[in-house]
């Protein structure tokens, strides 16, 4: 159930202010493939464009091609309510509807999406939360507030919501970096897990966390300030921190700028 | 020798004089006795110049003290906590002394009687009547106009927040911000012209109308913060989920807000409760009781406080000051319900 993304020539703006350009690459099915890079690179505006978020910012478009599977997010007709239901997303910061329980929490994108049936929403819940290594810690009081939960927690909680729905793509925008070094462990475990059945997708500022998490590397680089943001290179990720072929990401992952 | 007296034989550079904990309170009854002392010599007659006498001390005693003991830092510190502190007596004293007023001459006639008849048979010099058509006018008519701005000014307010972009946004706010100032008898002038053109008579509704003019742009702006101040994480959260934006908006942005706008709403309801120029015009007041707000004349409690102390006799005075009284309790009650349903529905927190 996995999917592959083939993105080609891809430019992304703000309003007029392009924010990056020309980007191409493939992401591979069931793999962790890590953006890194420089604050401001548009890691996370790439990011975005895989599930058509980006557009939900006031003055963003996209021009270029993104398949998934073979078919273009941004074709004629594609709705991308639909499309955000294929690719999931967890955010930088940990945000459980502050609303609900933890329960609703999970349920919330069956809920709201309105295709359910009422038999199998425990069944789900419990599977999402297993899945987001979550259940044990939280299995008596799912009808607890979401936000009662520590940082980690909850940032688990976020991504039982988000798989939850069933979705072939997992987008993941620094997932890790509010949280201490022992619930970050505790999410890459889960990444390690989850990537046996969901094509992720991961920004990360953490280069040691790219290292340990993933199996193929992009680099992101611009080239000053108010310049737009260009993919480097991609590669697997062990030629990339060992031997990388373009000398910018040696000196960015070995520390010389950035 | 105890450590203490060491202690105080070096000089420490970050310890200096303080006056003691009573000095502020001392201050204020020197004060206040010097101003008595001042305005019984000069034979002022007025108890508020005697106060404003005081705060003028406390201030200054305040800051000369201070300064002779701790320092100009710490003098012009204890001159701005006295200045904060003379200004909210100052805004204190009056509301004490209004709510005392009106509850004291208001329960003199204050009683289920009172509130459960209306003036019918009742000239304005006898003693007797009551307010309950009244409460049934104003009751109908604030509720009719609730109906009409809640959804509207509701709405107005997510379309701002929600889909709002460029011209039509910025005109509608900009209106927004023009009705907020409407004077009430320019909203009653409003509906009384379109009364006049189709040649009808004062109804209840027709109040209503103006009080829905006048709280429209209450609830928009009102409204309008608390959507503001739903995190944009949240509707990303909702939107990554494949939820359609309306829905996100309907089950994530409204339910997390619910409380604030609730009590917008309210604090709007206490704001129209107490308007007498529309109703004046367009209801026209009545001593009788009208359950029917889209027929003929009905009276409302503001009005009927205006009409019963505009009458001039004692014991019109007393009902005028019962049905104040009926009326700022109204307004009380609104506001702790408000407040009751914003705690009620808060993003609940703890484990």
């Amino acid at each position: 159930m996995a999917k592959r993304i083939d993105v080609s020539g891809l430019t992304a703006y703000y309003g007029s202010h392009k924010a990056i350009e020309d980007i191409s690459m493939t992401v591979e099915p069931r793999s962790v493939t890590a953006f890194i890079g420089p604050s401001g690179c548009g890691k996370s505006t790439f990011l975005r464009t895989l599930n058509r978020m980006h557009e939900v910012t006031s003055g963003g478009r996209v021009e270029g091609k993104v398949l998934l599977d073979d078919e273009d997010l941004y074709g004629p007709g594609i709705d991308p309510v639909s499309v955000r239901r294929e690719v999931g997303m967890v955010f930088q910061r940990p945000n459980p509807f502050p609303t609900m329980s933890i329960f609703d929490n999970v349920a919330a994108g069956l809920r709201l999406n309105g295709s359910y049936k009422k038999s199998e929403l425990q069944d789900v819940v419990e599977k999402s939360l297993k899945g987001a290594n979550l259940w044990n810690e939280v299995k008596d009081r799912l009808n607890k507030p979401g936000s009662g939960l520590s940082g980690g927690q909850q940032q688990r909680l976020c991504i039982a919501r988000a798989i939850a729905v069933e979705p072939k793509v997992l987008l993941m925008d620094e997932p890790c970096s509010a949280l201490d070094p022992i619930s970050t462990l505790a999410i890459e475990d889960l990444i390690g897990e989850l990537k046996e059945r969901f094509t992720i997708v991961i920004v990360t500022h953490n280069m040691q966390q790219a290292a340990r998490v993933s199996d193929r590397t992009a680099f992101f680089n611009l080239a000053a300030v108010g310049q737009p943001g260009k993919l480097i290179e991609i590669d697997d990720t062990e030629r990339i921190f060992s031997n990388p072929s373009v000398q910018a990401t040696e000196d960015y992952i070995s520390g010389r700028f950035g | 020798m105890s450590n203490a007296t060491i202690a105080d034989k070096r000089p420490s550079t970050l310890r200096g004089a303080r006056l003691p904990k009573w000095s502020p309170y001392a201050i204020a009854a020197g004060s206040v006795a010097v101003a008595i002392g001042i305005g019984l010599a000069a034979g002022l007659d007025s108890r508020v110049q005697w106060g404003l006498i005081a705060g003028l001390l406390y201030v200054f005693g305040s800051y000369a003290i201070a300064a002779r003991v701790e320092g100009r830092r710490q003098a012009k510190d204890r001159v701005a906590t006295s200045l904060v502190w003379v200004a909210f007596l100052l805004a204190v004293v009056p509301l004490v002394s209004l709510v005392w007023t009106t509850i004291a001459r208001g329960v003199k006639v204050l009683d289920v009687y009172f509130l459960t008849h209306s003036m019918g048979v009742v000239a304005d010099s006898q003693p007797g009547g009551g307010i309950y058509h009244a409460i049934l006018g104003s009751l109908e008519q604030v509720g009719l106009a609730t109906l009409i701005a809640a959804p509207i000014g509701v709405l107005t307010a997510i379309y701002l927040v929600e889909y709002g972009r460029g011209g039509l946004a910025r005109s509608v706010t900009f209106f927004v911000d023009v009705m907020t100032g409407i004077p009430s008898i320019v909203a009653g002038l409003f509906i009384l012209s379109l009364m006049l053109m189709f040649d009808m008579q004062p109804f209840g509704f027709a109040g209503s109308l103006a009080l829905a003019i006048l709280m429209v742009p209450v609830v928009v702006r009102s409204t309008e913060e608390m959507l503001k101040l739903v995190p944009n994480e949240l509707r990303e959260a909702s939107l990554a989920l494949g939820v359609p934006k309306w829905r996100t908006i309907l089950k994530v942005v409204l339910p997390t807000s619910i409380g604030g706008i609730t009590t917008g709403i309210m604090l709007a309801i206490a704001r129209i409760a107490g308007e007498t120029a529309p109703v004046l015009l367009l209801v026209f007041g009545s001593k009788f009781i009208n359950a029917n707000p889209f027929e003929g004349a009905q009276a409302s409690l503001p009005l009927y406080i205006y009409q019963q102390y505009g009458s001039g006799e004692t014991p019109a005075y007393d009902r005028a000051w019962a049905a104040s009284l009926t009326l700022i309790a109204f307004v009380m009650i609104l506001n702790m319900v408000a407040r009751g349903i914003a705690r009620w529905k808060a993003p609940k927190t703890g484990r």
